[in-house]
């Protein structure tokens, strides 16, 4: 448990640490972990695409997608406590939110804006996640406003003796904000338990992250007093590695961690996005060859897992998306009658 | 009963919050080691440490984002901004975060954070340490902005505010803080937001006003009181939500309003207070409202500059002679 610092005493600063290496061959523990991530990976994915049909089928005004993070988002949140920990979400955090705990047709309930819609009853955009059970605040539409959100919260736990961490999710152009820089300037300051993990898939909508960022992102935690790690975002294991080392150390009191995990984002911004006018063909085919999801089944395939096995993973979770999609476009519309409630807590 | 001034009022009721609930913390720049540049977190680090009373880097965002994070968890955090002309750093996380929480989650979270700032010109200041903000924050849903005049309403004002699960902002004049001084009830004294206070009660004009309004008009109305002009002031307190129905009562009664404030004229809080009764009081009147505001200008430094843009009890005296005139 961490004791008071005052705030006479300079911080000290670790050195950057190296990417994870990763062995090839998953252990038997591994191998479970890695199975169990992946039929979360087929939901998601599925979840995803089948949102995107429902956008261009006019039944939701905007979409948004997690194709090409979801490697990043579910190993990392698979060393957190659900529940217990706080985590800030973006609109990105899809697959983060499944491996976390939140269903299939609570984010079609968003996605269609249901007067049920546990996120916000149908007041936010789609996808921005809330809960107050799994301990995920709800989140805004304004980039890395969410970064000193989470700051506060290690703080929180600074100051009522509490175990759990902070983390905050974020794309590599969130880094360009001036919450990112308060953020880990509070951060590292005051030694709070917090991880700074950055999905950095090289774009902010059409903005190259050579446009955002002047110095590679992991790089910048040494400005801010903390360990920096870049790892393969595709990678579940390394995701999963290097989440839970931050975390055990945001827990032993050494303060917060920043996480560059390189991703790649398989799909446009949003519906509203078109990316073929910025990405080339080649660019975009080369960021397909990175998908996490083939990569994985691959991975689990070369362990001696059956195909049958991982093709039947598959349907399911098209099975699962499907039946949730049906019992959310199923579920009533908000009142127009509430549209003024709960602008103060009652 | 204690007689303190507004400053000193302000520190006891965060004293006694912070001793009341551990959930309660401090944070802002300067608050802990110096206590404050106007002294109002005096002895608070001493007593209850580095970590509740904490010394914030200049980095507005990250003040106001961690109140709010700490809030989501569990925490009631009092945010102090140096000078409310610092606030607007802090603009995207008071208006895009903290005052959408409840409405954005459908109720499932709230953010229970108070943003504190000293208000207000007359001291020398310039453009940076004497503007008046509340107009800006008053036109936010799902944010309060409280404005106390006396040290009384100040301890009571904050108690409240800490203890109410919305984000209020908060703003205290600078001016006022050793100018006032008065009897502040001890203990749980608690005063409730969105309830106008009846400073005084008159006949022929009302003067709706908060803050540092409310001296000048106690000086207006002594000034006019000669001739016969009994004058009664409405103090808000709360500017946002404010209370309609006080307001009602006392234009009901007195037929004609003066409204002082010492934020600009155009688009300032007495426009909207002017359009509510214009709009649902009409038949009440008998003159046009009249406002008095400062005129639409930056604060200047040079005193004789800034006595040329900013109200004063003499200004409000001869806006009452002039409704009175109608």
């Amino acid at each position: 448990m961490a004791s008071a610092s005052t705030a006479g005493s300079p911080p000290s600063v670790r050195p950057i640490e190296a990417p994870q290496a990763v062995p090839s061959a998953p252990s038997g523990e591994e191998l479970s972990l890695l199975a169990g991530w992946y039929r979360t990976m087929l939901l998601a994915r599925a979840v995803d695409e089948l949102m995107w049909i429902v956008g261009a089928q006019g039944k939701a005004h905007f979409i948004l997608t997690s194709r090409g993070h979801e490697a990043a988002q579910i190993g990392s949140a698979a060393a957190l406590r659900p529940g217990y920990d706080y985590v800030f979400t973006y609109y990105r955090s899809m697959a983060a939110a499944l491996q976390l705990g939140v269903t299939a047709e609570e984010i079609f309930l968003s996605v269609l804006a249901k007067r049920d819609d546990p996120f916000a009853g149908g007041r936010q955009l789609p996808n921005h996640f809330s809960s107050r059970r799994l301990r995920l605040p709800t989140g805004s539409s304004s980039v890395a406003t969410h970064l000193p959100h989470a700051a506060g919260a290690g703080y929180a736990a600074r100051v009522l003796g509490e175990e759990w961490v902070a983390v905050a999710y974020f794309g590599d152009g969130a880094t360009a904000k001036g919450d990112f820089h308060e953020a880990l300037t509070f951060a590292g300051i005051w030694k709070l338990p917090v991880i700074f993990f950055c999905e950095n898939n090289g774009y902010a909508i059409s903005v190259p992250v050579e446009l955002e960022s002047p110095a590679p992102i992991y790089r910048k935690a040494e400005g801010y007093g903390m360990p920096g790690v870049r790892i393969d975002g595709c990678d579940p294991l390394a995701t999963y590695r290097a989440m839970a080392q931050a975390v055990a150390r945001a827990r032993a009191g050494e303060g917060p961690t920043l996480i560059e995990a390189e991703v790649v984002r398989l799909v446009s911004h949003s519906n509203a996005d078109d990316q073929s006018a910025y990405r080339s063909a080649e660019e975009l085919a080369a960021a397909q060859a990175r998908d996490p999801l083939p990569r994985l089944r691959a991975r689990l395939l070369a362990a001696g897992l059956p195909a049958a096995a991982l093709d039947e993973w598959a349907a399911a979770a098209w099975a699962t998306a499907e039946d949730a999609l049906a019992r959310a476009q199923a579920a009533p519309d908000p009142d127009p009658r509430d549209a003024r409630r709960h602008l103060f807590a009652e | 009963m204690a007689l303190l001034t507004l400053v000193e009022a302000v520190n006891l009721a965060l004293r006694e919050e912070l001793e009341r609930d551990p959930r309660v913390v401090v944070l802002g720049e300067d608050v802990g080691r110096k206590g404050g540049v106007f002294g109002a977190t005096r002895g608070l680090q001493r007593d209850f440490g580095v970590l509740r009373v904490l010394d914030a880097p200049i980095a507005e965002i990250g003040i106001a984002g961690v109140a709010i994070g700490a809030a989501f968890a569990g925490l009631r955090p009092v945010a102090e901004f140096q000078f409310a002309d610092y606030v607007h750093p802090a603009f995207d996380q008071i208006v895009n975060e903290a005052a959408t929480i409840s409405y954005r989650s459908n109720g499932e979270w709230c953010c229970p954070v108070v943003f504190r700032a000293p208000c207000g010109a007359g001291v020398h200041g310039g453009l940076y340490h004497s503007q008046s903000i509340e107009g800006y924050y008053a036109h936010v849903p799902g944010l309060k902005v409280v404005i106390p005049s006396n040290p009384a309403d100040a301890k009571g004002l904050l108690k409240s505010a800490i203890r109410d699960d919305n984000p209020v902002l908060f703003l205290e004049h600078k001016a006022s803080y050793r100018r006032e001084r008065g009897e502040v009830p001890e203990g749980e004294h608690l005063v409730p937001l969105g309830v106008a206070s009846l400073v005084r009660a008159g006949t022929h004009v009302t003067v709706v006003t908060y803050g540092t309004g409310v001296p000048w008009a106690l000086q207006a109305a002594d000034a006019v009181a000669a001739e016969g002009l009994s004058v009664e002031i409405l103090d808000l307190r709360t500017v946002q939500p404010y209370d309609r129905e006080a307001i009602a009562r006392s234009v009901r009664k007195t037929s004609r309003v003066v409204i002082a404030h010492e934020a600009n004229l155009a688009f300032g809080p007495g426009a909207e207070l002017a359009a509510f009764i214009a709009g649902e009081l009409f038949e009440w009147l008998d003159a046009p409202v009249v406002r008095v505001g400062a005129r639409d200008c930056h604060v200047p430094y040079a005193e004789a500059q800034e006595r040329a843009i900013v109200p004063s009890a003499d200004e409000l005296e001869a806006a009452i002679r002039q409704v009175m005139a109608y």
